[in-house]
């Protein structure tokens, strides 16, 4: 199964999805049935929430609905933001092997940005200690071998801000 | 923090996905030998001691609007009012202090792609410092957590 997407035109939510996305940004209800405790807020039925919640993973919208760890809190208290300068011709490629090393979270290819930033692909990888995110850098140096003419980690010093998705209200959209 | 046998099966079995259907704590108690409340009781406990950020639905923002990765290179004397900048713009959901010349990374969100640039021209204005811009042009691999090595960490 591949994981590769590519950036794709928004879908259009409707009001009901929007009210859905809003109440459950920060997690579903933990009681037995949670799509009925979502339907009573919204005035919506316990099948119709389901329903909404299966159309929006399969239209992409909802990536997935899961157990979302904190890798910090868990002991990875190292976060490394490898990136790496890769030829043109090799990154796709390239790209998706790094993306299927079983220790990176994202992976993906941005644009360089010369001469202050010649880095375009960029791969996020956590560990317990500074050394482990080097030696598993040195897995991904590996992988891009000659192809990869420049790489860096850029470790989290201390994180300001970290939400997840916040939608304003149709209304307040500027 | 001390987590057993039980919390970390949940955590492995369900961090790329849980099932969504009818009874989902039921179907997830069922496939751990667990019964429905203790699935619920572990996952709130776990949610309390923040070792789950969240238990629910991870949204993809390119399908819910716009969203780019931008980076400044500010001096140690401007850092805390930039930072503080940074967080207070519309949109803005994740900022983090590096260490690199660009030293503030955040992700910039927004309704469309207009709205994201003038969102991002204005916090330039405000900063006063040259902005990296960074747009996922592909993803290869995204965000679906990585296999969690209970061993080490212990």
């Amino acid at each position: 199964m591949s994981t590769s997407i590519s950036k794709s035109e928004p879908a259009t939510l409707s009001e009901q999805d929007r009210a859905l996305i809003l109440a459950t940004q920060n997690g579903l209800p933990l009681v037995p049935d949670p799509w009925g405790e979502l339907g009573e807020q919204l005035n919506m039925s316990a099948d119709q929430v389901l329903e909404r919640f299966q159309a929006m993973q399969e239209s992409g919208v909802i990536r997935r609905v899961a157990a979302v760890p904190n890798h910090y809190r868990l002991g990875y208290q190292f976060n490394g933001m490898t990136v790496w300068d890769v030829a043109d011709d090799a990154i796709a490629e390239l790209g998706e092997r790094v993306g299927e090393l079983p220790f990176v979270s994202h992976c993906y290819r941005r644009p360089r940005h010369l001469p202050y930033w010649s880095y375009n692909l960029f791969a996020m990888v956590h560990g317990t200690s500074r050394d482990e995110v080097e030696n598993k850098a040195g897995k991904i140096a590996d992988v891009l071998g000659e192809a990869c003419s420049g790489h860096t980690i850029l470790y989290s010093s201390a994180i300001l801000k970290k939400t997840g998705l916040r939608l304003r209200k149709q209304t307040d959209k500027n | 923090m001390q987590l057993d046998a039980a919390d970390k099966a949940l955590i492995d079995s369900y961090q790329r996905g849980l099932p969504v259907c009818e009874r989902p704590y039921q179907a997830m108690a069922q496939n751990l030998g667990l019964t429905e409340n203790e699935v619920i009781r572990r996952l709130a406990a776990l949610k309390e001691q923040k070792v789950l950020s969240r238990v629910g639905p991870v949204f993809e923002h390119s399908q819910a609007g716009a969203s780019l990765l931008a980076a400044v290179a500010a001096s140690p004397e401007q850092m805390d009012a930039a930072a503080a900048r940074i967080n207070l713009a519309p949109g803005v959901n994740h900022n983090y202090a590096r260490e690199h010349r660009y030293n503030l990374w955040f992700v910039m969100t927004a309704a469309d792609e207009r709205t994201l640039k003038g969102r991002l021209d204005e916090l330039e204005q405000q900063l006063g410092l040259p902005m990296l811009r960074l747009p996922m042009i592909e993803g290869y691999h995204i965000d679906l957590g990585f296999q969690i090595d209970w061993e080490a960490l212990s």
